[in-house]
């Protein structure tokens, strides 16, 4: 049974309340604005990139606690990554809060691991996955808004 | 209990009829609390459509056998219902559409588009209406070059009425507003509203999508020009909606859909079309949820609507004020019930409003969070989003209780 303390950790409270490089970044290479008609949360990603290599990421922006906190703990995650990782590491999150429940967690997710509940409430998998489309979009330097419909 | 019980519907005995209403939601009773989305189906209702299907399934208006005259009888037999149920002059002032957003459409269409309205003509709309009642005049903006004005809402929740006789002038040819608001609930004073559109020859649209299940509507009274509303908010099933308009309007509107049905002879390049409604039917109508609309509105008709709109009374009173005594809730719209329906937008302090709706969810009630279809109203009280919890027949106020349980724990996880 899909428990309400799975989805909402005391670490995903945290994050939401005192989010991460919840900041602009004056000098960032690349920034993206994701948006989730759904519940009208919004995400703004700032890269400052360096040959391949995130050097700084921060975000600004409203939203749920789900999309808030993942978006902080995403940050903090692929901080001094290559684009190449973190792409992957998108990949193996997206993979996390698609799975069935009961589903064993990737142990490579490290903290992400929190949002693993999602994959209980599939209405929230757009909250939980906003701030990494939107860093999809930064890398790729594309200008538009990312829309999840 | 805060008021006398003898208001109150028989919840218990009404919810028997309602299969859904016996299932859990993760082991939890279900509260359903967001009828202003759609409406759960009384049992009747449901039996009505299949046994449509199971006994006398047929196309309408065309078959010879006994079976499309029963098909007929039946569907038209609904048409009557409805009539009678706004006190409709006739039934062929009422057109079945799929839903509000067609009615609304088909107006804003075949008496705007394609009818009447001339370049600098204006649309006198209001900030609070739903989407449904603000593209389809966008489309008469875009393609004719009439002019949108919209009435402003105040802080209360209420239209700005002072405003409303500043933007009628001799150019308004259309004023179209909700008779009852899907975020704030508040009821608007439509019978006056269509009087002073009339004073200046213009006509009055009403959008009655959260209206017609929940109040008397008496389009007379009134006085309304067009009337839209959705059989799946009033214990009907999804897939029909109502238009009513009146008989002269109705005759010098042009029809959405072209094809068979609403002709009376064709010829290579040109078409005479049907008397109205049917001229607004075209191709083979929603027979099942016509049928379905018309034990609907036999159910609620059985309840007597006073009776309906009394029981909402009881339990949004009694919501809001123990709303009132939480600590950062917010609620918005009219607080004095006469003014308002059973619609309730909240918002909590730290704790967005889908967060809001996940954690009731868990704890088996259904509530709405998000924008409900109204940026422009969400817009003009700056609010990114609401929750929304709505009542109906079905509700007492053990469900209210439950909300409040509820958001207390989703105070207790933001805390
Ligand atoms: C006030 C109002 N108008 C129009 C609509 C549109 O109804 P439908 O989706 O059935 O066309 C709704 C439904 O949410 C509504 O609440």
């Amino acid at each position: 049974m899909a428990d309400l303390r799975e989805l909402y950790q005391d670490t995903i409270l945290d994050h939401n309340k005192r989010p991460r490089n919840f900041r602009e970044i004056a000098d960032a290479s690349a920034t993206a604005v994701g948006h989730n008609p759904l519940c009208g949360d919004r995400v703004t990603v700032y890269l400052r990139l360096d040959d391949g290599t995130i050097e700084d990421i921060s975000f600004v922006g409203q939203g749920c606690a789900i999309s808030k906190a993942s978006a902080s703990l995403m940050t903090d995650a692929v901080k001094g990554k290559s684009k190449a990782d973190a792409h992957r590491l998108f990949e193996r999150f997206h993979k996390m809060v698609t799975a069935r429940p009961g589903d064993p967690v990737d142990a490579s997710l490290g903290k992400l691991a929190v949002l693993s509940g999602v994959c209980e409430f599939p209405v929230r998998v757009k909250c939980a996955s906003l701030a990494w489309h939107t860093l999809e979009a930064a890398l790729e330097r594309k200008q538009e808004t990312v829309s999840l419909e | 209990m805060a008021k006398p019980a003898k208001v109150m519907l028989n919840v218990p005995a009404i919810k028997a009829d309602f299969p859904i209403l016996q299932r859990t939601i993760r082991d939890k009773r279900l509260v359903y609390l967001d009828s202003a989305a759609t409406s759960q189906k009384p049992k009747q209702v449901i039996d009505a459509t299949s046994d449509f299907y199971s006994r006398y399934n047929a196309n309408v208006h065309r078959a010879i056998y006994e079976l499309g005259e029963e098909s007929t009888r039946e569907y038209e037999g609904a048409r009557e219902k409805i009539a009678a149920f706004i006190q409709a002059k006739s039934p062929t002032e009422i057109a079945f559409t799929k839903s509000t957003t067609e009615s609304l459409n088909l107006v804003a269409y075949g008496y705007g588009l394609k009818g009447k309205i001339q370049k600098g003509d204006e649309i006198v709309g209001t900030v609070m209406e739903h989407h449904s009642n603000h593209v389809p005049w966008h489309f008469v903006k875009d393609h004719k070059g009439a002019v949108l004005k919209y009435v402003d809402v105040k802080d209360d929740g209420t239209l700005r009425m002072e405003q409303y006789d500043d933007l009628l002038t001799d150019r308004t040819k259309i004023v179209t507003v909700s008779l009852c608001s899907n975020v704030l609930g508040t009821i608007n004073p439509v019978k006056e509203i269509a009087k002073r559109a009339h004073e200046v020859g213009a006509i009055c649209v009403v959008d009655a999508a959260q209206a017609a299940p929940h109040m008397p509507i008496d389009v007379q009274d009134l006085d309304a020009d067009f009337l839209a509303f959705s059989g799946h908010k009033m214990l009907g099933p999804t897939g029909i909606g109502v238009l009513y308009g009146k008989q002269e309007l109705f005759e010098a509107t042009e029809p959405l859909l072209g094809g068979g049905e609403m002709i009376r002879e064709v010829h290579l390049g040109s078409a005479k079309w049907n008397d109205v409604p049917y001229k607004f039917e075209g191709g083979t109508p929603n027979i099942a949820g016509a049928i379905g609309l018309g034990v609907a509105v036999d159910y609620l008709t059985k309840i007597g609507m006073e009776a309906v709109r009394g029981h909402e009374m009881e339990i949004t009173e009694y919501a809001l004020e123990k709303l009132a005594r939480l600590k950062g809730v917010q609620t918005y719209g009219p607080k004095d019930v006469k003014k308002r329906a059973g619609v309730v937008s909240f918002t909590i302090d730290g704790a967005h409003p889908h967060d809001i709706a996940s954690i009731l969810d868990v704890e088996g009630i259904c509530v709405r969070s998000g924008h409900h279809c109204a940026q422009p109203l969400m817009e003009r009280f700056n609010l990114p989003a609401t929750a929304r919890a709505s009542f109906y027949i079905y509700n007492d106020m053990d469900d209210a209780d439950a909300l409040v349980a509820g958001i207390k724990k989703v105070q207790e996880v933001f805390a």
